[in-house]
């Protein structure tokens, strides 16, 4: 199955979820991550049952907190 | 209002851009900016604000300038460190330009003080350092239905997003709740390139032109990110989320609120 995640599509198992794609692209910080699928946030309660579908679009957000 | 022989000159180079103009550089002379924190991301934003004559500036900040300030808040000079950086800022921004009128208001922002400040402003800017600041500032404008431009920096990294009342998430939509204190790296821990914050704060002065002249499109519905490493710019558009606690739907905000400061970093705005 084909995804774009962060901007790059790239080929994935079929069948994967939000909670696996972010071990495997090894996202910082995964408890702190938000996550948006074709441009809807997901709610974090929801990594594990949402199902990646062929040419989704995955975001992955970080928190920035610096400024000073 | 009529401009004199040394407006005109200042500002040449605005007036003859087609999207600005004679009318747009008026506009920019009656806008009033708010800069929270004068610090990395506060004095980039400050100084072209300053420099592109906005009417009334405002920077609210409690803190002193320290020696390892200078390596990126550079309104900010080596004789300031000790100073309140409130008035350092203040001394540079009318030396740039004395046309325009800088409010300071020397103080953290809070629950109890922030939307009486940001009532008197038109457009805000978010410098502040620290996710309670962030998640506060956005609660009260969102509240307040007052457009401001939100921003955050560490290491080689930078990102940020403009709210318009009715356009696109808040930040509270992208990010629900602070991090608990140290989940995430702050600057302090993990360092931040100094160039970096005048990227992102130039960007956040950019947007404030921007919604004072009406030119262009402004960075709503969408979370700008800056990678330095990789030089990547990239824009990921972004829907509210109908559950957000403040913009949403049935939101269960509907008056700023404080979090707790994180003890181990001392709190600055
Ligand atoms: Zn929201």
């Amino acid at each position: 199955m084909n995804l774009i995640v962060a901007g790059a599509r790239k080929e994935y198992e079929d069948g994967l979820s939000v909670a696996e794609l972010i071990v495997i692209e090894n996202v910082e910080t995964p408890m702190y991550v938000s996550v948006s699928v074709n441009d809807e946030f997901i709610k974090s309660g929801e990594f594990e049952t949402t199902i990646m579908k062929e040419n989704d679009n995955v975001e992955f957000l970080y928190f920035m907190g610096g400024g000073e | 209002m009529a401009f004199s022989n040394e407006q005109l000159e200042r500002y040449s180079r605005h007036m003859i851009l087609d999207e600005v103009g004679v009318k747009g550089q008026k506009k920019i002379m009656k806008g009033r900016a708010l800069i929270i924190g004068a610090g990395g991301l506060g004095a980039p934003a400050a100084l072209y604000l300053a420099a592109s004559g906005v009417g009334v500036i405002g920077i609210a900040d409690a803190d002193a300038v320290d020696l390892s300030n200078l390596q990126r808040q550079v309104i900010h000079t080596t004789p300031d460190v000790g100073k309140p950086k409130v008035e350092s800022a203040r001394e540079t921004m009318q030396a740039i330009n004395p046309d325009v009128e800088v409010r300071t208001h020397k103080f953290f922002v809070t629950a109890d003080n922030i939307s009486s400040l940001i009532a008197d402003y038109d457009f805000v800017i978010d410098g502040t350092d620290n996710f309670p600041a962030k998640f506060l500032i956005n609660d009260a404008c969102v509240i307040s239905k007052k457009p401001f431009s939100h921003a955050g920096i560490i290491r080689f990294q930078g990102q940020l997003m403009t709210w318009v009342p009715g356009e696109g998430p808040c930040y509270r939509c992208l990010f629900n709740n602070p991090p608990p204190p140290d989940a995430v790296p702050t600057c302090r821990q993990a360092g931040v390139i100094g160039a970096m914050a005048g990227v992102i704060g130039c960007l956040q002065a950019m947007e404030a032109i921007k919604f004072f002249t009406g030119a262009g499109k402004l960075l709503t519905g969408s979370l700008l990110t800056y990678n330095a490493l990789s030089m990547d710019f990239r824009k990921i558009k972004l829907a509210r989320r109908p559950g957000c606690a403040v913009c949403g739907e049935n939101p269960s905000i509907t008056k700023p609120f404080d979090y707790a400061a994180p003890v181990c970093e001392g709190i600055t705005i």
